[in-house]
C-alpha cells in the first residue's frame, strides 16, 4: 500500500540545514495497523507530513497504493489528499461553525459527492462512530473524545486507502484515549490501513507492528503482539 | 456550472452569517460609497432635466434673425443704413438653404422690441404686438391656458382675432373674467381674443405681456405691406446652426448690399449655443459625479478586501484543514473571491435603495423645478447596470487579493498553528 525508498528531508534554518529524515525505507501493507513512534525531534511527524502529501520530500522515492507521489501541484496533490488520505490530527481540527455532521460531509463535498448522498454517507459514518445523535452538534458543544470520534468519521467519509493519525490521542485523558484506540482498532479489524503517530508506549502496543525513529533514521520495526483497548474502556 | 452550486452558497452564508456585525461593518463603506454615487448621478441628472424643462418649447436648434444697422459704407451706401427684410426674404432663404426645417417671419408694431398702447372697456396695457405665422409655434411653443393658437385659416382670411399672454390679461381683464371672444382695441382697430398663453418656466423670447395676431390681418390693419421684423429659424437636426446662420446672412448680405465683413448689420442669436452650452454643462457634471462616485466606490471595495484579509489571516487553521481534506487552490480562491462580490453586491443594493429613496424624498420636495432647476433626481438603468457591473468588476479584482493570501497558507503551516 505505502512504500518508501531512501527518503530524505531536510530543513534550512537561517545559514543552518537541518537533516530530519536520513533515508528512510519502509513498507506498510493493506490492513496493517503501523505505530510510529519517536521522541520530539525524530522526525516522525515529517514523515506523517511527507506521507500526508502536506511535505514533499527532497529525495527517494513514495508511491502510494501502485502511484508514484513526486513533483505533485498544489492542485494534484490536493485531490490526491481526498481520495487516498484520511486525517485525524492531534488537535481534532474540525471546523467550529459547521455542525458535527457537516464536518464528516466536507471530504465528500471535495469529492463533488451530490448533497443528498453526501449528507447521508456522513451520518452513516457518524453513527459508526456512534455519535449519530450528535449530528447536529457544533463542535463546542462536544467533549474531546467526540470530536475526536467525528474527525475520524471525516477522515473515513471520503473512504481513503490509508487514514493518518497524528498523535490522534494526545490531547485526551487516558480513558477517552483507550476509547479512541478502540474505535481505530475496529476500523482495522475491517481491513483499513492505518498509520498512528505517538509518542505513548501504550497506544504503540495497541497497534500490530511499531517502527521506531530515532535522529531521522529507522532504528527498529517490530510486529507486536496488539493489545486489545477494549478490556481497558 | 460552480454558480448554481448551493453548497458554494451555503458555505458562504454559513461564514458570512458566522460574523453579521462585521460583515455590515465591512460593508457598511460600499453602502456610503453607492450612496453617495448614486445621489450625484441621480442630482446631476435631475439638474440635466431641469435645464431640459427650462428648454421645453424652444427648438434648441434654430435661431432668430432681425435688421440692425450698417457699420460700414458699401456700394454707395453710406453706414448707419437701416436694414429691413421682406416677406419674400423668407421664401428665398426656404428655398436656397435646405437645411431649413421651419422659417417663420414676423413683423411687430413700433420699433423692435417696441411696446404699443392696447385698451379694453378703459383698462390699457402696454405689450409688444407681433403679426405672425402659426408655424412660429413650432419654434417657441406657446403653453396655452385658454383657447387656441393662431392658425392657417386666421392667416388665409386675414382674421382679426389675437393671442394674448397672460400678462396682458391681467391687465386688460378683471380677475376671473372670461377673455375668449371678447374683444381688444390696438391703435383704433379691434380684434377679438381666441387664447390666453402663460410661462412655462422656460425661455421666453417673446414675454409674457404680448399680443399675437395673423400676420396677414397685421398687414392689412397696420398697413405694414410686405415688411418683416425678424425671423424664427429651426434648422434641421444634426445640422450645426453656425453653418446656416453664415449661409442666411451671406445671402442677405448680397441681396441688401451689406458689406461682407458688416458685422453689426444682420442682428442674430443662436440658440443651440446656450443649449449647447447647459448640455456640456451637465454632461460634464455627470461624469465628474460618476468619477468621484467610482473612486468612492473603489475605497469601499478596498476596505472589502482589507477585512477579508483579515479574515482569511483569521480562518487560517480552517483553510488548512479543508487544503488537507482536498480543496484545490481553485476552490479556496473562488470561496474568497465570491465572498467579496457578494458582500461587495448586496451592500452595492442596500446603498442603492438608500440612495433612491432619498432621490425620491428630494423629487417629492423639489423635483417640480419650480425654484431651480431639479426635476425628476434619479439615475438611469444603464447607469444602474454600468455601476453596478464596474463595482462587481472591481470586488472580483480586489477580491483575488485575500484569495491569492489564502491560497498561500500551507497546510502545514496552517495546522502547525494551535
Amino acid at each position: 500500500m505505502i512504500e518508501i525508498k531512501d527518503l530524505h528531508k531536510s530543513y534550512k534554518m537561517g545559514s543552518n540545514s537541518l537533516h530530519v529524515l536520513k533515508g528512510i525505507n519502509f513498507k506498510v501493507e493493506e490492513g496493517e495497523l503501523v505505530a510510529i513512534m519517536g521522541s520530539s525531534g525524530s522526525g516522525k511527524s515529517t514523515l506523517l507530513n511527507i506521507l500526508g502529501m502536506l511535505d514533499s520530500a527532497d529525495s527517494g522515492e513514495y508511491t502510494l497504493d501502485g502511484v508514484p507521489i513526486k513533483n505533485l501541484s498544489e492542485t494534484k496533490a490536493a485531490q490526491y489528499r481526498n481520495k487516498f488520505l484520511g486525517f485525524i490530527f492531534q488537535s481534532f481540527n474540525l471546523i467550529n461553525y459547521k455542525s458535527a455532521l457537516e464536518n464528516v460531509a466536507l471530504p465528500l463535498y471535495y469529492q463533488k459527492v451530490p448533497r443528498k448522498e453526501r449528507q447521508e454517507k456522513a451520518m452513516k459514518y457518524l453513527e459508526r462512530v456512534g455519535l449519530k445523535p450528535w449530528a447536529d452538534h457544533l463542535p463546542s458543544e462536544l467533549s474531546g473524545g467526540q470530536k475526536q470520534r467525528v474527525a475520524i468519521a471525516r477522515a473515513m467519509a471520503g473512504e481513503p486507502k490509508v487514514l493518518l493519525a497524528d498523535e490522534p490521542t494526545g490531547a485526551l485523558d487516558s480513558k477517552t484515549s483507550y476509547e479512541v484506540m478502540d474505535l481505530i482498532q475496529k476500523i482495522n479489524d475491517d481491513g483499513n490501513t492505518i498509520l498512528v503517530v505517538t509518542h505513548e508506549e501504550d497506544i504503540a502496543h495497541m497497534c500490530k507492528r511499531i517502527v521506531h525513529l530515532k535522529d531521522g533514521v529507522i532504528v527498529e520495526d517490530k510486529k507486536i503482539e496488539q493489545v486489545r483497548a477494549e478490556q481497558y474502556v | 456550472m460552480w454558480l448554481f452550486d448551493r453548497d458554494l452558497w451555503i458555505e458562504i452564508f454559513h461564514t458570512l452569517g458566522k460574523n453579521m456585525f462585521r460583515t455590515f461593518l465591512t460593508m457598511l463603506g460600499v453602502i456610503f460609497a453607492m450612496v453617495i454615487l448614486v445621489l450625484l448621478l441621480g442630482s446631476a441628472n435631475g439638474m440635466s432635466n431641469g435645464f431640459n424643462k427650462i428648454f421645453a418649447g424652444t427648438a434648441s436648434n434654430s435661431l432668430f434673425v432681425w435688421g440692425q444697422s450698417t457699420s460700414e459704407p458699401y456700394k454707395g451706401f453710406e453706414r448707419g443704413r437701416r436694414i429691413r427684410y421682406k416677406l419674400e426674404d423668407a421664401d428665398i432663404l426656404k428655398k436656397q438653404i435646405p437645411e431649413i426645417e421651419v422659417l417663420a417671419p414676423r413683423i411687430e408694431l413700433g420699433n423692435h422690441r417696441g411696446v404699443v398702447t392696447v385698451y379694453r372697456n378703459g383698462q390699457t396695457s402696454g405689450s409688444a404686438v407681433y403679426g405672425d405665422f402659426p408655424e412660429i409655434d413650432n419654434i417657441t411653443k406657446k403653453k396655452l391656458v385658454e383657447g387656441r393658437f393662431l392658425n392657417q385659416t386666421d392667416i388665409d382670411n386675414s382674421k382679426k382675432v389675437c393671442v394674448i399672454g397672460e400678462e396682458t390679461y391681467k391687465l386688460l381683464f378683471d380677475k376671473g373674467e372670461k377673455a375668449i371672444g371678447q374683444d381688444i382695441r390696438i391703435n383704433g382697430i379691434y380684434f377679438s381674443v381666441v387664447g390666453i398663453y402663460k410661462p412655462n418656466n422656460n425661455i421666453n423670447i417673446d414675454g409674457e405681456n404680448a399680443v399675437f395676431i395673423p400676420f396677414t390681418t397685421f398687414q392689412k390693419a397696420f398697413n405694414s405691406g410686405d415688411r418683416i421684423g425678424w425671423m424664427a429659424i429651426a434648422v434641421e437636426e444634426g445640422t450645426p446652426v453656425p453653418f446656416v446662420e453664415k449661409q442666411i446672412k451671406d445671402i442677405l448680405k448680397a441681396k441688401y448690399d451689406i458689406h461682407p465683413d458688416d458685422e453689426r448689420a444682420i442682428g442674430s442669436f443662436d440658440m443651440s449655443e446656450i443649449f449647447n452650452n447647459i448640455t456640456a454643462f451637465t454632461t460634464v457634471l455627470k461624469g465628474f459625479s460618476f468619477f468621484v462616485g467610482i473612486f468612492t466606490l473603489l475605497a469601499g471595495v478596498i476596505a472589502i478586501s482589507n477585512i477579508l484579509l483579515i479574515t482569511v489571516k483569521e480562518r487560517t487553521q480552517e483553510i488548512g484543514v479543508r487544503r488537507a481534506l482536498g480543496a484545490t487552490p481553485v476552490i479556496v480562491k473562488r470561496q474568497i473571491v465570491v465572498e467579496a462580490i457578494v458582500l461587495t453586491a448586496f451592500a452595492g443594493l442596500v446603498g442603492f435603495a438608500i440612495a433612491v429613496g432619498i432621490l425620491s424624498i428630494l423629487d417629492a420636495m423639489f423635483g417640480s423645478g419650480d425654484d431651480f432647476p431639479f426635476v425628476k433626481p434619479m439615475i438611469s438603468v444603464p447607469q444602474f447596470i454600468i455601476s453596478f457591473i464596474l463595482m462587481v468588476g472591481l470586488s472580483v479584482l480586489i477580491g483575488l487579493l485575500p484569495a491569492n493570501r489564502a491560497v498561500r497558507i500551507k497546510p502545514i503551516d496552517a495546522l502547525r498553528e494551535e
